[in-house]
């Protein structure tokens, strides 16, 4: 899909250059576009730095796991299908506070191991169960309290506050979540 | 309004400094390591952020193509419309349509918006909360069905645009009642 959009703004920006004979603001778009990818890595590194640094030491503290034992409760209301001490339900939990604290790189390792858990609860295992869905729901809606990455590049492209965002981002991503939930558990009646 | 602003501008500014504060002096009553596991984590920040560089390359460079060309101005004069109708900006609309597809083409996206209009525009703050509220859809169905082999995927693509377009319209009203 991403080679497709890709190729697509690629050819028909050329396309387009050709045809209204702006062929030259092109080859400098080049350039600009790939020097400043440059600039951009430059001041997006320290504050990844910064957050994996601070989320190292709440993972090796017990904070993300005590995080954890915080949100099983509610999770437990929209996973009706999983038994209580499953071990699915602790790798969906675990997953979850990853994503919160936007631990990207653990989040997935950690949400695969939930999907195989949850698979091992599937009577029909080409087919996708409501947990699943819901689980998967979770997963592409968002749930990071901390947007680190945006932060940083806000903070590279010269913002005054380039943390006033967080109180937007959280409120926008919760009524996401909550829409991709109302949605996951309307639908799966029709599915 | 006012005062809603001032909280959440109040929280914004002491997120950080305190998530920070919190974290380590959690992980130092608990006999962690913090300066020696702090370094640790952030070499891996390090090393994701050179992972992310080439493909920020690659998306700067199509954009850079597609925006000087004047393709990105006659695709917003197509979008204007509609986008329009659900109160979206058609500056912010490049991002819209490639957020549920890749990560780090959004990751291009939205700093060329940052570098464009500014980042404390209206424009480059409803693009930075988009980014931090909606996710990769695409993506994450694929390595998640791919890794148990899921081929029926049933409601899950319906219900995960449900879920990114209220957080596309959601960032930009939320913007709009905070920021003005």
């Amino acid at each position: 899909m991403i080679n497709t959009v890709w190729l697509f703004l690629i050819v028909t920006g050329i396309v387009v250059a050709a045809v209204r004979g702006t062929m030259g603001d092109v080859s400098a778009g080049i350039m600009t576009g790939v020097s400043s990818s440059v600039e951009l890595f430059l001041g997006l590194m320290g504050i990844m730095a910064l957050w994996t640094g601070v989320m190292r030491v709440a993972e090796k503290s017990g904070l993300v796991e005590a995080l954890s034992r915080g949100i099983r409760p509610v999770l437990g209301l929209l996973f009706p299908d999983i038994p209580k001490n499953h071990p699915a339900m602790g790798a969906v939990v675990m997953n979850m506070a990853a994503n919160m604290l936007g631990l990207g790189n653990a989040a997935t390792p950690i949400g695969i191991n939930a999907i195989k858990e949850l698979q091992k609860l599937n009577p029909r295992p080409a087919r996708a169960t409501n947990a699943m869905c819901t689980f998967l729901v979770l997963n592409t809606s968002s749930v990071q309290i901390i947007p680190a990455t945006v932060i940083g590049l806000r903070a590279a492209a010269g913002s005054i506050n380039p943390t006033e965002i967080i109180g937007t981002a959280f409120l926008a991503t919760t009524i996401s979540t909550l829409a991709g939930i109302v949605a996951v558990k309307t639908l799966q009646r029709l599915y | 309004m006012t005062a809603m602003r001032v909280l959440i501008e109040t929280l914004s500014a002491f997120a950080v400094p305190l998530l920070i504060a919190l974290v380590l002096i959690h992980g130092y009553k608990k006999g962690v390591k913090v300066y020696e596991v702090f370094v640790e984590g952030a070499a891996e920040g390090i090393k994701t952020s050179v992972r992310i560089l080439p493909y920020l390359t690659a998306i700067l460079m199509a954009i850079g193509i597609f925006r000087s060309s004047g393709a990105m101005d006659i695709l917003m004069i197509i979008l204007k419309t509609p986008a329009g109708l659900l109160g979206i900006p058609a500056e912010i609309m490049p991002l819209v349509l490639i957020r549920p597809l890749s990560g780090s083409g959004a990751l291009g996206v939205v700093s060329e918006i940052f570098a464009t209009y500014g980042p404390d525009s209206f424009v480059g703050r409803a693009a930075g909360t988009m980014m931090g509220s909606t996710e990769t859809i695409f993506y994450t169905i694929a390595v998640y069905f791919g890794a148990v082999g899921i081929r029926d995927t049933r409601h899950v693509l319906p219900s995960a645009f449900v879920a990114d377009l209220a957080g596309v319209v959601a960032s930009v009203v939320v913007c709009r009642l905070i920021f003005g």
